[in-house]
């Protein structure tokens, strides 16, 4: 029952700030690691979401107007696919955006043919095609705000989000 | 009722033409051809309008000064101040000393009255060629609540403009634009309704949603945008007066760019479904939906003609953004953009001569027009990011938004004639960006 309780809550905790759970604070994570013998939610646990967004990486670039999936983008695809074929319990929503160099509602589409591109490549690697959802942001939200390249192409992205509300 | 003042004014003014040419050969019609630009905008005065009764005092400077803000603003003409006037007008239906008028160079003269009786508001005008020394069509009489004081100014406004230059106006309008604050990285986003002049703004939804791309209806009484109110992005359609809001029809995908038809009965819009956008039509009585295209490329952004006969839209079919048109049924589609660089937001003129659009070239953003064949293409503005083009009523205008570069970079609404001439920012309380203009108001 406390293992439960303990594994949920470092489900929560992520789920309320990612940046959190990424930083190591033993005085934090330290007594649930000791009652559990691991570290639950942290980055070193293969399991845990920060190990996904952060190790395996939650997010693959695009090229300007472009969809199409690079080396790089598979590489971090297939370790996503891997994580979900071992954590079964989860489904996920696929991010697409673009940067600031487009009209709205083209980057609308684009946002949207991009996650579909990642969408694709997971189903292709065996996730079930109801596990992964799409959504475009177009040139909504932006992480970096820049206006120049070093900004956009960290914003030509698609962010594959872990859905937590499921719990286990 | 300016419907008909108009058709009187083409005869006074086919008239004056005639009287003009045969007696002072030097002197030309007043009439503005706003097609070409007006490089010397005319000068007019309009005294403050002479209040009735004591009630009416507190409404006539405002009233005066707002339909003279609309003819300024034009471009096409410039305002006599009150200080260099030798004449007062104190009596409307006194006769016009015209050699005053004459004396400080205006050629234009608007003299009126206002008065109020209860809740009503009672705002008479003429118009005067000073220099012919006669009226230019009737005087006109308009009566509302003393609330819609704004709207009787750009009603007069819009009856000037018409008599002087030969078209309608577009003062009495509306715009419906995002109002958007915060920074860039977390911009926070509300419907937003305000009189053309950028007056009277009211937020219609709160910032807990992300809404894009508002457009009213024909009649100004309902607004189509896109809202991730769901979760993801979703047409909704919203009634301006009661703010209710729903799903237009079914949308199992993510939709958006929803534009009204003509008649008001139909609403095109994109559908992206498993990462391909294509244009549908949906009865907004029914929801019922048609697929218009079915391209593997995006396919956005449509826009009917005025005469409900053709859709333009944007597709990357040929590789980058480019403008094409179609029948109403849908089918084969024609590319209309040739030049250089990317095309998208193509939207019909009201008057079905020209079509606006946004281009990307060599990165900067430019807002043009073009015929709806695509040629004659001129662009009419350029920055860093120009985007959204929507036209006036009447067709001579254009309303845009412009956003600044880096990391404090934030949107305005602006607008420009035509011609490339007379762009000016609107003022908005906070940031604004996709501005829909309607029709006339009736």
């Amino acid at each position: 029952m406390i293992h439960n309780f303990v594994k949920i809550s470092a489900v929560v905790i992520c789920a309320i700030g990612l940046s959190a759970c990424g930083q190591k604070t033993p005085g934090a994570y330290g007594k649930l690691g000791d009652v559990i013998g691991a570290k639950p939610g942290d980055v070193s646990d293969p399991t845990s979401l920060a190990y996904f967004q952060q190790t395996i990486g939650d997010r693959v670039l695009f090229t300007v107007n472009e969809s199409t999936l690079g080396q790089d983008a598979i590489d971090v695809l297939d370790g996503q696919a891997n994580w979900l074929i071992q954590n079964t319990q989860y489904v996920v929503t696929v991010e697409g955006h673009a940067d600031e160099q487009g009209t709205r509602e083209y980057n609308l589409a684009l946002g949207a043919r991009r996650a579909s591109a990642v969408q694709n490549y997971l189903v292709s690697r065996g996730i079930a095609d109801n596990r992964v959802n799409t959504l475009t942001y177009g040139k909504e939200r932006p992480i970096e705000i820049c206006s120049t390249e070093v900004c956009w192409s960290q914003n030509r992205r698609a962010v594959t989000v872990v859905n937590t509300n499921l719990g286990s | 009722m300016i419907k008909y003042c108009m058709t009187y004014l083409c005869a006074a003014l086919a008239i004056m033409t005639l009287m003009f040419s045969e007696v002072t050969a030097q002197t030309k019609p007043l009439r503005i051809e706003i097609t070409q630009g007006v490089v010397e905008p005319m000068p007019f005065a309009a005294p403050v309008f002479v209040a009735e009764n004591t009630a009416a005092r507190k409404y006539a400077q405002e009233l005066t000064a707002v339909l003279a803000a609309d003819l300024v603003g034009t471009g096409l003409f410039r305002e006599i101040p009150n200080a260099a006037h030798i004449s007062k007008v104190t009596n409307f239906n006194a006769p016009v000393q015209f050699a005053d008028w004459k004396a400080i160079n205006a050629q234009a003269l608007i003299t009126g009255a206002v008065s109020v009786s209860g809740n009503k508001l009672i705002v008479k005008f003429r118009l005067f060629d000073v220099f012919a020394q006669t009226a230019l069509g009737d005087g006109l009489q308009f009566v509302a609540t003393t609330n819609s004081m704004r709207r009787m100014s750009h009603k007069v406004a819009d009856a000037v403009y018409s008599r002087l230059t030969g078209e309608t106006g577009y003062f009495d309008s509306r715009v419906v634009y995002i109002a958007e604050e915060g920074p860039k990285n977390n911009r926070q986003k509300r419907l937003a309704l305000m009189d053309y002049d950028g007056a009277n703004v009211r937020y219609l939804t709160d910032a807990s949603s992300i809404v894009l791309s508002p457009r009213f209806s024909p009649n100004a009484r309902e607004i189509i945008y896109t809202s991730y109110e769901t979760g993801s992005p979703r047409v909704f359609l919203m009634n301006v007066d009661t703010l209710k809001r729903r799903i237009l029809g079914d949308q199992p995908a993510m939709a958006f760019a929803p534009r009204f038809s003509p008649d008001g009965t139909k609403v095109v819009m994109s559908l992206s479904e498993r990462g391909n956008a294509d244009i549908f039509m949906v009865e907004v009585a029914t929801g019922q939906k048609k697929r218009l295209t079915s391209s593997p490329a995006i396919d956005t952004a449509p826009s009917f003609s005025p005469d409900g006969s053709k859709i333009v839209f944007e597709s990357d079919r040929s590789g980058g953004q480019q403008i094409y048109v179609m029948s109403v049924k849908g089918g084969s589609a024609k590319r209309i953009s040739s030049g250089s660089g990317r095309y998208g937001t193509p939207v019909w003129s009201p008057r079905g001569d020209m079509i606006a659009f946004t281009k990307l070239n060599k990165g900067r953003f430019h807002i043009g027009v073009m015929r709806t064949d695509g040629s004659r293409e001129k662009l009419l503005t350029a920055s860093f990011l120009d985007e959204g083009p929507t036209w006036s009523p009447n067709g001579r205008v254009l309303m845009f938004f412009r956003e600044t570069a880096g990391a404090n970079g934030a949107p305005s609404i602006y607008s420009v004639d035509i011609t490339g001439r007379n762009l000016r920012k609107v003022k908005t309380p906070t940031f604004g960006s996709d501005p829909a203009w309607s029709k006339l108001l009736k």
